[in-house]
């Protein structure tokens, strides 16, 4: 069976726009600094982590379908972007696009309710469509070349696992050449104070994340390999089951499962979903207490970007692979109301 | 694990129908549902879920849900914090889990589609947000429960079934793609069976938004007919029961029928308005006859996606036509929106099922909103109740944002 590699990834974080500013944020470690949205008819704002403006503005960004997108939308088209840069040469062939969502385009969403509880009759067109939750996806899929199939998955930020899996199975059907997996959300008021809800010390976080897949590129006789990504040689070694939450099996139990069904590689790295509230970490940290090895947790920087972050997670572990320092690594994903579920990526040389 | 496989097969398995639920304006279950259907009954009515007083269109394809829930295996605290889109989903999956006669398992895929989940819970949530801010009872359980994965595992916990649950979002495409992924991941070898549909439940924001595009009909939705002037929305669900052949023929299933092929394809024309040739619907439609091995000639009757919208039906009609060629002349057509309305993320696991029962009873869903065929029709659109031989059905379903599918059933003999 022909290996699943990575060649591309890309980010969009309250760090900025583009992997190194995430690099650098996650490396540093230190968490931060939350911006005040003001929650109506509360005098307490919330405290999130907004993405900055992209500056300059980006050349895609002038792209008619683009003027009027959702954060959500923009910033996938960002992370997509970057990560098929990446991948050029394969990036030109027949490509797949995923799109993992938890909230979607929140906020355009509550602005158009809002008008529709003021006065229906006049509640805007312009804004409708994009509340739709293919709409991201759809956007993607006009500003890159050579799209064939494209899907939206909704879920906890364990979907966006789910995603590569379905991802790479479009590859070992031969559907696609290359498929992009992008998870994506927007810090908007409702969201944040929908998570405050859950857990008062969550900070809502807004952003991207992006890996671009191909099969292990077999170039023709006399060719050299057209993959220049320096992530060309990571492999999408395994996701594990998805174990879903239920009165059988809560998330403590879940997060075990998930880490009992992980490869043990000496020398790996864990990417976990760790971001300093004790209630809701509890069920990964306990999974992963007696873990010696190194560790990155990018929402302890960053704040729960829920489906953005998970795809962070996925990000932060393939470009610490690109680095050589590791063997492998491995992403804990314990999802806040959906599924525990797990990734390993490894690196080699091509076959 | 999702990924790699251990054991991919060789062949893809055939995957066949072994239940089947539906849930429509038109009634909760498959006897209502074919019944109206063959006596050509219309089930619109003016809205009662919200104030549509100050909307151009004021009617829809409303269920009439019954008071109690199928017995589960739900705490009566869970079935008591559900949306009205997840009771849908729970009636129509009781129906196609009984008449499968499958048992709890440790493994059982769930694959849904939906456009807006349990909206109504959102919807609940953002009022209240609003109007109380500092109020926050009750806002717990609608973050949760307005989310379309906790509506799955509703269903899961329902039925005491573990596994992965994936929800799909494609927009009025999202019920057939939910279909054909579940169709796909059998074939793969990843399951033996599945538990596959979807759903969506009539919602203010939706309503106000599909008025906002004047898109919806201020008087009869009328798909196909040269005077059409919208689509009438409509709420529902539908469930299959989904399993690969050698499963079903192991535990001596009764099969209702045969998914045979699944094609998609992305249209990029406009966020919300097709290709006017109809490109990627005859991309799609191409896609899943070269998945079945089979020609246009080879199918025997059409059901359209056909929501009455001036720019769907005429991008609709050039792909049929095209697709068809010398065949569309003859092939019937229907679109089965005129009945119940536009359902959304229900409406291609629906029509899937519309399908089936055409397969199985052998007739012809008609279109009894037709007056005046639209000439871009060089295809029969069926307006009468007709029995007929059926072999082989095509049901399309496209979305905003371009995704298009098309599925393939083959009648079981």
């Amino acid at each position: 069976m022909s290996r699943v590699l990575v060649v591309g990834l890309g980010a969009v974080s309250p760090a900025g726009w583009g992997v190194p500013a995430f690099r650098d944020a996650v490396g540093r470690g230190n968490a931060l600094p939350t911006t005040a949205l003001p929650r109506p008819g509360w005098t307490k704002p919330l405290a999130i982590r907004p993405v900055p403006e992209c500056q300059p503005p980006p050349a895609w960004s002038r792209h008619p379908r683009l003027r009027r997108c959702s954060a959500v939308t923009s910033q996938a088209v960002g992370a997509a972007h970057e990560a098929l840069q990446q991948a050029a040469p394969v990036a030109r062939t027949r490509l797949g696009v995923i799109v993992c969502l938890q909230g979607g385009s929140v906020h355009y969403t509550s602005r158009f309710f809002d008008e529709v509880l003021k006065e229906p009759a006049v509640a805007s067109p312009i804004l409708f469509p994009e509340t739709v939750l293919a709409a991201p996806a759809s956007h993607v899929a006009t500003v890159l070349p050579n799209v064939l199939r494209v899907e939206t998955l909704l879920g906890d930020p364990g979907t966006f696992l789910q995603g590569l899996a379905f991802a790479a199975e479009w590859l070992l059907d031969d559907q696609v050449d290359c498929a992009l997996v992008i998870g994506s959300e927007e810090a908007n008021w409702l969201l944040a104070d929908g998570l405050w809800v859950m857990d008062h010390r969550s900070v809502m976080a807004g952003g991207a994340g992006a890996l671009c897949l191909t099969r292990e590129f077999e170039a023709p006789a006399g060719q050299t390999s057209g993959l220049r990504s320096p992530t060309a040689t990571i492999e999408l070694a395994r996701i594990t089951d998805a174990f879903t939450y239920s009165r059988r099996l809560d998330r403590a139990h879940a997060a075990r499962q998930m880490r009992a069904a992980m490869p043990a590689g000496a020398g790996f790295l864990l990417c976990d979903g760790l971001q300093d509230c004790p209630r809701t970490d509890a069920p990964e940290a306990a999974a992963w207490h007696d873990w010696t090895g190194p560790r990155l947790s990018p929402k302890r920087v960053l704040g729960e970007g829920l489906m953005a972050a998970s795809a962070w997670q996925c990000v932060a572990a393939c470009d610490a692979l690109a680095t050589g320092s590791f063997p492998g690594a491995l992403v804990s994903v314990v999802g806040c109301n959906q599924q525990a579920i797990g990734a390993c990526f490894t690196t080699g040389r091509p076959q | 694990m999702l990924f790699p496989q251990p054991h991919r097969p060789s062949t893809p398995a055939r995957v066949v129908i072994t239940g089947a639920g539906i849930v429509t304006a038109l009634g909760c279950g498959w006897a209502p549902n074919a019944a109206g259907l063959r006596a050509g009954r219309t089930a619109v009515r003016r809205v009662t879920l919200f104030d549509v007083s100050r909307q151009r269109a004021r009617t829809a394809g409303e269920v009439e849900l019954p008071r109690g829930l199928p017995a589960s295996k739900l705490a009566a605290r869970q079935a008591a914090r559900i949306s009205r889109a997840n009771r849908m989903l729970l009636l129509a999956a009781d129906e196609a889990w009984r008449q499968a006669g499958w048992e709890p398992s440790e493994y059982l895929p769930l694959v849904l589609g939906t456009t807006a989940g349990g909206m109504s819970l959102g919807e609940d949530f953002f009022r209240q947000a609003r109007s109380a801010p500092r109020r926050y009872r009750g806002q717990a359980v609608r973050t949760l429960h307005y989310q379309s994965h906790l509506q799955a595992r509703v269903l899961a916990e329902a039925f005491g079934c573990q596994g992965p649950l994936t929800v799909v979002a494609d927009a009025c495409a999202t019920g057939a793609t939910a279909l054909g992924t579940a169709w796909e991941l059998l074939r793969w070898g990843r399951a033996e069976r599945v538990l596959a549909g979807g759903y969506d439940e009539i919602v203010q924001l939706v309503f106000a938004g599909f008025d906002s595009l004047q898109a919806l009909s201020p008087t009869v939705c009328r798909p196909f007919d040269s005077g059409r002037d919208g689509l009438t929305l409509g709420e529902g669900a539908s469930v299959m029961a989904l399993e690969t052949l050698g499963h079903a023929r192991r535990r001596h299933a009764e099969i209702l029928g045969e998914i045979v092929g699944y094609g998609t394809s992305i249209d990029l024309h406009h966020l919300t308005q097709p290709h006017p040739r109809g490109d990627a619907a005859l991309q799609a439609m191409e896609r899943a006859c070269a998945s079945a091995g089979l020609l246009p000639a080879n199918v025997d009757y059409l059901n359209a996606h056909g929501t009455g919208t001036a720019l769907n039906d005429s991008a609709e009609a050039a792909a049929i036509n095209r697709w068809g060629g010398n065949h569309a002349a003859t092939l019937p057509v229907s679109s089965t929106k005129g009945s119940f309305g536009h359902t959304l993320g229900g409406a291609g696991a629906i029509e899937a099922v519309v399908c089936l029962m055409a397969l199985r009873e052998q007739w012809l869903p008609p279109e009894p909103t037709l007056q005046d065929p639209d000439p871009a029709c060089t295809f029969p659109v069926v307006r009468e109740p007709t029995d007929a031989r059926l072999e082989v059905a095509l049901s399309n379903s496209f979305g905003f944002g371009g995704v298009n599918a098309s599925l393939i059933l083959r009648r079981w003999r």
